[in-house]
C-alpha cells in the first residue's frame, strides 16, 4: 500500500476555511448544489498544484461563460464524452516537457471533474481506457444520479424508480425501471491503485478531503465518486442538501469506503441502518413509490444485500436494522 | 540518417519525417491503411530513438481528445488516422480547431462505410473539410514527407494557430514504396523548432481557463476569429513552403500547375491523381492539343485566387472529384471551383466527374476520354458533359 501524507497530520477546518478558494464564488450553480463544494473540497485537499480537466456538464456551464471564469487553477474543459482521454493527453504532455525541461521540474496533478452522464455513460470508454492505461490522475465523479445539465434525464446512476423527464412516472411505469450500474465497482475491477466513495457531509467532514489527499499520492489512476445531491433533479429543498446527502450514507443507500489497492475499506458503519423510506420519501423524484410498499421492501432488499457484500469485503460484522423507524421526513421533499 | 535516398511507403515516409520532427506526444488508435504510420512510430519509440509520449488509446475519438489535452498542455501533438478514424473524430476535430491548436494529423484517404470499403477515396476527409484544420492534399511519398515536415510550422504560425491534416491517398500512396530524398535529422529538428506556446494548461503560475462556454455575445467573434487565421494561412502556407525550398531544394506551392500556361482545357485534381492526369496531359499535347492540369494542394484554406487565375482564361475545365455529395450537383471541389468562378469577367465551360470511389482506378482511357469532351466542347463541337460519374456500371 502506498503512503498518504494526510492521515497523520489533519488540517483544521477554521485552517482550511481561511485557504482562498480556488473555485471562486459568483459562479451559476445552483442554490444548494453540492458541486461546488466538492470541488473546493477537492482543490483545498492538494497540496500540489492542480490542473483540472473538465467534461461538459452543470458544473462547466455554470462556471466558465466567457468571459468570466470561476477557476483559479488552470481548467481545460473539451467535450463531454473525453474528459479522461483528454487528462491522458495533457499528462503525458506533463511528462514530456518535464523530461526535456520545457516546464519547471516539480509535481503537479491532474484532476476529473465529470458528472455521472460524462462517467458512468457517454464517458465511460474514455474511462476505461485512461484507467488501463494508467493514466496519473484522479477522477472525480459527480454522481447527481441524472442527466441534470440537460434538464433531469435518466443516466445509468439514476436509481430504481426516480422520476426523470425521460422515465416519467405514468399510468404504466412508475419512474426509471432497472438497478443503478455499480460504477465504483467497475472501476475497482480495473485494478486502480485507488478508489473511493464518498460525499460531502457535516458529520464527516474531513472524509472526501483525506480521500482526495491520499488519492492525489496514488502511483496510478485514482478515481472518486462523490455522491452529489442535486436540489431541483431529486426535488427537496436548497438547504437540506447535506441532510440528504446524510441519509443516504445513514440508509447505506451510499456506504463511504476506500479499495486500496485491491484493499476494501469501510469509512463508516452506522450503528443502526436507517430504512431506505427515509431516503425515498425525504425527495420529490421518489414521491410516487411510498405507497408502493412491494416496490419500496424490494429496493430495501436489494440495499441490505449489496451493504452486506460491502461488509464482507471490508471484513466487517454485519449491522442492525434500526427495529423502529425513525420519522419519516416526508415534510422536506418538494415537487 | 546516413542514406540521402531511401525506397519508403508513403507510410514510412510519413512516420520518418514524425521521428524528425519528434513531436511531445503521439495519441494513437489503428485503422487501415494508416495503421502502419503508428506502428513504424512505436518502433521508433520502442528503440529510444524519438523523446516521445505515446499515449495508446483505446478509440480515435480519444485519439484526438487526447491530442488536445497534450497539445492545451503545451506539447507539440501528433497522431494519423483514415476513413471511419477520422469520422469518429469528427466532433473532437471542430475542438481542436476552435481551442485554435496547432495538432498534425497525418490521414490516408478512405472510403467510408457502408458499404464497408478499405480502399482509397477522399470521402473522409471531405467530410471533414469544415472543421477548421488545414487540408493539405499531396501528390506522391517525397510531398507527403516534406509536407508533414511544413506542416507544424504552418500550424503553430502566430498568425494562424490551426490544426492541419496533411492527406494522402490510402494504399495508392500509404502503401507504395517511392523513393524518397531525405533530410537530415538536424535539419529537419532545424527548420521545425520547438514549439512555444503564448497560454498552455501546464502553466499553474498563470492559469487560464481553456474551452469555456461562449453564449451568443461573443461566439460569432470566436469563429470568425477562426476564419481570419484560415485567411491569413493562405499567406503562411507558401510562406513556410519557400523557406523549406530556400532550404532544401524542394518548393511547393499552394496548387500545382501543369502546362497551363497556353492551355485552352484542364482537369482539376486533388492528391496522387494528378500523377495519371499529368501522363493524359502529355499524350494530349503530344497530338498538339493544348491540355493542361490543375492539382489544389491546400483545399483549406481554399486558394480561390490562383484557382481563378489559372482557370478563367481556359475554354473548358472538368473538376474530378474522389468524394461525392449527394444531392448536389457533383462533388465538394466542383461546387467550390464553379463558386469562385462565378465571379471572373470570363470563365470556361465546367464539367464534374466523380471518380476513383472505393480504391477504383482512374484508367488513363477514362481520364482521355474526359479530356477529349473538354476538347469538343472548347471547339463548340458539342455541349460540354453534364456532371456525372467516371466510370459506374449501370
Amino acid at each position: 500500500m502506498f503512503q498518504h501524507k494526510t492521515a497523520t497530520a489533519p488540517v483544521s477546518l477554521k485552517k482550511l476555511a481561511e485557504q482562498p478558494d480556488l473555485l471562486t464564488g459568483g459562479h451559476r450553480l445552483c442554490a444548494g448544489c453540492a458541486e461546488s463544494a466538492i470541488v473546493r473540497q477537492v482543490l483545498m485537499a492538494s497540496t500540489y498544484p492542480v490542473v483540472a480537466i473538465m467534461a461538459t456538464g452543470c458544473l462547466e456551464v455554470a462556471t466558465t461563460v466567457y468571459p468570466a471564469t470561476a477557476w483559479r487553477v488552470p481548467m481545460l474543459h473539451n467535450a463531454f464524452e473525453n474528459a479522461a482521454a483528454t487528462a491522458s493527453g495533457a499528462e503525458a504532455a506533463y511528462r514530456a516537457l518535464r523530461a526535456k525541461g520545457r516546464i519547471p521540474d516539480r509535481e503537479l496533478r491532474f484532476v476529473v471533474f465529470a458528472g455521472d452522464g460524462g462517467t458512468y455513460d457517454i464517458g465511460f470508454q474514455s474511462l476505461s481506457g485512461a484507467l488501463e492505461r494508467g493514466t496519473r490522475f484522479l477522477y472525480i465523479c459527480f454522481n447527481n444520479e441524472g442527466y441534470m445539465n440537460t434538464g433531469i434525464q435518466r443516466s445509468s446512476a439514476t436509481p430504481l424508480g426516480a422520476d426523470t423527464s425521460t422515465t416519467p412516472v405514468g399510468e404504466a411505469v412508475l419512474g426509471k425501471p432497472g438497478w443503478r450500474k455499480d460504477l465504483t465497482g467497475i472501476v475497482v475491477a480495473h485494478n486502480a491503485p485507488y478508489v473511493a466513495q464518498t460525499a460531502p457531509t457535516a458529520f464527516r467532514p474531513h472524509d472526501l478531503k483525506n480521500k482526495v489527499a491520499r488519492a492525489l499520492e496514488a502511483p496510478g489512476p485514482a478515481f472518486i465518486n462523490v455522491l452529489s445531491a442535486c436540489t431541483r433533479g431529486w426535488r427537496y429543498e436548497p438547504a437540506d442538501t447535506i441532510a440528504i446527502t446524510q441519509l443516504a450514507i445513514d440508509t447505506c443507500y451510499w456506504p463511504l469506503f476506500e479499495v486500496i489497492d485491491g484493499k476494501w475499506h469501510l469509512n463508516y458503519k452506522p450503528k443502526q441502518k436507517r430504512p431506505i423510506m427515509d431516503w425515498l420519501s425525504a425527495q420529490g423524484r421518489f414521491r410516487h413509490l411510498l405507497k408502493q410498499g412491494r416496490l419500496v421492501a424490494e429496493i430495501q432488499a436489494r440495499i441490505d444485500s449489496e451493504w452486506d457484500t460491502l461488509l464482507e469485503r471490508c471484513g466487517e460484522a454485519p449491522v442492525a436494522a434500526a427495529s423502529v423507524p425513525p420519522p419519516r421526513k416526508a415534510a422536506g421533499a418538494s415537487d | 540518417m546516413s542514406n540521402r535516398f531511401a525506397a519508403l511507403t508513403g507510410n514510412q515516409a510519413a512516420a520518418l519525417a514524425m521521428r524528425q520532427i519528434e513531436p511531445d506526444v503521439c495519441a494513437a488508435y489503428p485503422i487501415t491503411p494508416s495503421t502502419q504510420v503508428m506502428e513504424t512510430y512505436s518502433q521508433y519509440v520502442a528503440d529510444g530513438a524519438v523523446r516521445t509520449e505515446l499515449v495508446l488509446v483505446e478509440s480515435e475519438h480519444s485519439a484526438m481528445s487526447a491530442c488536445v489535452g497534450a497539445a492545451c498542455a503545451g506539447a507539440r501533438a501528433m497522431t494519423a488516422t483514415s476513413s471511419q478514424g477520422l469520422a469518429l473524430m469528427h466532433e473532437v476535430l471542430y475542438i481542436a480547431a476552435g481551442l485554435r491548436l496547432p495538432i498534425v494529423m497525418a490521414v490516408a484517404n478512405r472510403a467510408l462505410s457502408a458499404p464497408l470499403n478499405i480502399h482509397g477515396d477522399q470521402s473522409d476527409t471531405m467530410g471533414s473539410r469544415d472543421a477548421g484544420w488545414i487540408q493539405l492534399y499531396v501528390r506522391d511519398v517525397q510531398e507527403l514527407y516534406d509536407t508533414l515536415i511544413q506542416a507544424p510550422r504552418i500550424a503553430e504560425h502566430c498568425e494562424v494557430m490551426l490544426p492541419v491534416m496533411v492527406c494522402f491517398d490510402g494504399f495508392t500512396l500509404s502503401h507504395a514504396i517511392e523513393r524518397v530524398e531525405l533530410l537530415e535529422d538536424g535539419a529537419v529538428r532545424d527548420f521545425v523548432g520547438v514549439y512555444r506556446p503564448e497560454r498552455y494548461l501546464l502553466d499553474v503560475e498563470h492559469p487560464h481557463t481553456f474551452g469555456p462556454a461562449l453564449l451568443p455575445d461573443y461566439y460569432t467573434e470566436a469563429k470568425r476569429q477562426q476564419r481570419e487565421a484560415m485567411s491569413r494561412a493562405l499567406e503562411i502556407i507558401p510562406h513556410v513552403a519557400l523557406e523549406f525550398g530556400a532550404r532544401f531544394g524542394r518548393a511547393w506551392g499552394m496548387v500545382e500547375a501543369y502546362r497551363l500556361e497556353d492551355a485552352e482545357i484542364a482537369a482539376v485534381v486533388l492528391g496522387s491523381t494528378a500523377g495519371t492526369l499529368m501522363e493524359v496531359v502529355d499524350r494530349m499535347r503530344e497530338r498538339g492539343v493544348r491540355a493542361g492540369m490543375l492539382r489544389l494542394r491546400a483545399f483549406r484554406p481554399f486558394p480561390a485566387e490562383e484557382v481563378v487565375r489559372l482557370l478563367a482564361p481556359l475554354k473548358a475545365v472538368a473538376i474530378f472529384d474522389r468524394a461525392d455529395s449527394p444531392g448536389t450537383p457533383s462533388g465538394p471541389l466542383y461546387e467550390e471551383i464553379r463558386s469562385v468562378l462565378y465571379d471572373a469577367p470570363a470563365r470556361p465551360r465546367i464539367s464534374g466527374m466523380v471518380y476513383g470511389l472505393g480504391g477504383r482506378e482512374m484508367l488513363v482511357e477514362e481520364a482521355s476520354a474526359t479530356y477529349e469532351a473538354l476538347e469538343r466542347a472548347a471547339a463548340g463541337t458539342a455541349e460540354i458533359p453534364p456532371p456525372g460519374y467516371l466510370s459506374a456500371r449501370g
